[in-house]
């Protein structure tokens, strides 16, 4: 039985801010379903390259949504098309009420209000507080709930446990669990527990490369591998 | 007492043609991080051609007074939207090209003005209630003041409800936090920018033809000389802060006219050195965001 296609396809991409070279040369694929992991040292370019793949960036090479070139689209264009996104550090708009923040990313006509409620109720609660005087957990539900609401092709999420405490970790987790049951997700994350227990597939990029693909266990399991690829040993997050 | 009550009143009047100016630089800069250096050009073609249109109704009905406003607006809406489709949105992101384009269309639209209308003020006259004076405390305010407050505050007002109430207004607000952000939720903001310039445009067209009344002339460097001030205010209220604008334009009108009658005329000396406390005490302004 052949494999299914790829939802994203990213050829040769390389990025830069401010005229530095932030990623070199990378080629990866993301299957269609389930989460894949992007794994790397901090600073190899994990997130100027989900931010390339966005034109939030200055990029080059080729990046193909579910067959379409998208690398040639401005951003609004690239999102219009199915890509959600949740940022690194959240970047929910701090003067806008949480419904607000919502409302703001609702694009399709019937937007999936009720699936966002279910997963978190708490914001259902807190509609009408400003984003900015949330907890860094409660940002983040913002974050990952506008990249839900609509029905996307794929998510590219970016470090959704950074700086959060162990129980909210959890609950994001979850919820990312959650919704990668109706749409896949490219995730860009340090904390290997979380890789180990939400991806399927991984990609390890160092120096603006991609170095390793595959199963995201069996890296996660090759201590020698982690270790050199990733600068820590997966064992003492297990 | 009255002749407090008439400098500060009249301080809240000059502080609120100020504000006419400063809310759409105020906007502009914070969506778009451009500083319009062509808003005056704005205002300017407004006070010529409401005051064309004042002249042709008959200058001293109400009607033609307010007919001037609205065209005032409108032209002051249409430059600015054509002015940023055509030499703002092919520079995009290219901050330091923006700038020296709208200093260049100033200059030009200057000796264009002149070209038209002449180097020479024209003198303006409108209802002659504009003329009069009302006495508040004993103090006999000009009623330029009253018109010009009252425009203030339908502007504030109005923007304040469009920026709450619309979504239009919820991108402008949230392309103030984080433009790039706005565009990876799906958003075209560029759209938002060409509404900013015109909402710019029309409320410093509004600015230009109650300028032209209070000044009692009108001439091809009207904008220019309240642009200074304008930016001062915009400078002092916070870069991209609407409420900051509306503070900080009081606040320098009233001090500058203070200034003008107690310290010997030092009102714009005054100004320019409160800017450069503000710029070395607090960067951002009174109510602008921490870079």
């Amino acid at each position: 039985m052949s494999e299914p296609s790829p939802i994203l396809t990213v050829s040769h991409l390389s990025a830069s801010i401010a005229g530095q070279q932030v990623v070199e040369d990378v080629t990866f694929e993301v299957p269609a379903t389930g989460i894949t992991a992007v794994l790397g040292r901090n600073g190899v370019g994990k997130t100027s390259t989900l931010r390339g793949i966005l034109g939030l960036i200055h990029r080059r090479g080729e990046v193909t949504l579910a067959g379409e070139r998208i690398d040639g689209l401005a951003t609004h264009r690239i999102v219009q098309r199915g890509v959600g996104y949740v940022p690194e550090d959240r970047e929910v708009f701090a003067g806008l009420t949480v419904a607000e923040n919502l409302s703001l990313a609702e694009r399709d006509k019937s937007p999936r209000r009720e699936f966002v409620a279910e997963l978190f109720p708490d914001l259902v609660k807190r509609r009408g507080q400003l984003a900015g005087t949330l907890s860094g957990g409660q940002q983040q539900m913002v974050s990952v709930a506008r990249a839900l609401l609509n029905e996307n092709r794929i998510l590219l999420v970016d470090e959704p446990t950074k700086g959060l405490a162990p129980k909210i970790v959890g609950e994001v987790a979850a919820a990312l669990a959650e919704a990668s049951r109706v749409v896949p997700i490219l995730l860009v994350e340090q904390n290997l527990d979380v890789v180990r227990r939400l991806a399927a597939g991984a990609i390890v990029i160092a120096n603006g490369r991609v170095v390793h693909t595959g199963d995201a266990r069996t890296i996660l399991d090759d201590e020698a591998l982690t270790t050199r690829l990733l600068g820590v040993s997966a064992e003492v997050h297990q | 007492m009255s002749s407090i009550v008439l400098i500060l009143l009249t301080g809240i009047g000059l502080g609120a043609l100020y504000f006419l100016v400063a809310s759409g630089l105020s906007l502009i800069y914070g969506l778009m991080h451009v500083l319009n250096f062509a808003h005056g050009a704005f205002l300017t073609l407004s006070a010529f051609i409401g005051w064309q249109v004042a002249l042709s109704l008959g200058t001293a009905s109400w009607g033609s007074f307010l007919v001037s406003l609205l065209v005032g607006a409108v032209v002051g809406a249409i430059f600015a939207t054509l002015t940023e489709l055509i030499l703002i949105r092919p520079l995009y992101e290219r901050h330091i090209e923006q700038v020296l384009v709208t200093v260049g269309l100033s200059f030009a639209a200057v000796a264009l003005f002149e070209g038209i209308w002449g180097t020479d003020a024209v003198n303006v006259a409108g209802p002659a209630w504009l003329k009069g004076t009302t006495d508040v405390l004993g103090a006999r305010i000009p009623n330029t003041y009253w018109v010009l407050m009252i425009a203030a505050a339908l502007v504030l007002g109005g923007l304040v409800l469009f920026l709450k109430k619309t979504r239009y207004g919820m991108i402008i607000r949230a392309g103030v936090e984080n433009r790039a952000m706005v565009t990876a939720l799906g958003i075209d903001v560029r759209k938002s920018f060409t509404l900013v310039f015109a909402i710019g445009g029309a409320a410093a067209g509004i600015g230009g033809v109650l300028a032209m009344h209070y000044t009692t002339f009108v001439s091809a460097h009207l904008g220019s000389t309240l642009l200074i001030f304008a930016f001062i205010v915009t400078v002092i209220g916070g870069l991209g802060s609407l409420t900051g604008a509306a503070v900080a334009s009081v606040l320098v009108a009233v001090l500058q006219q203070f200034a003008n009658v107690y310290l010997s005329g030092t009102g714009d000396f005054i100004v320019v050195a409160l800017l450069a406390v503000v710029l070395l005490v607090r960067p951002s302004g009174l109510m602008g965001r921490k870079a």
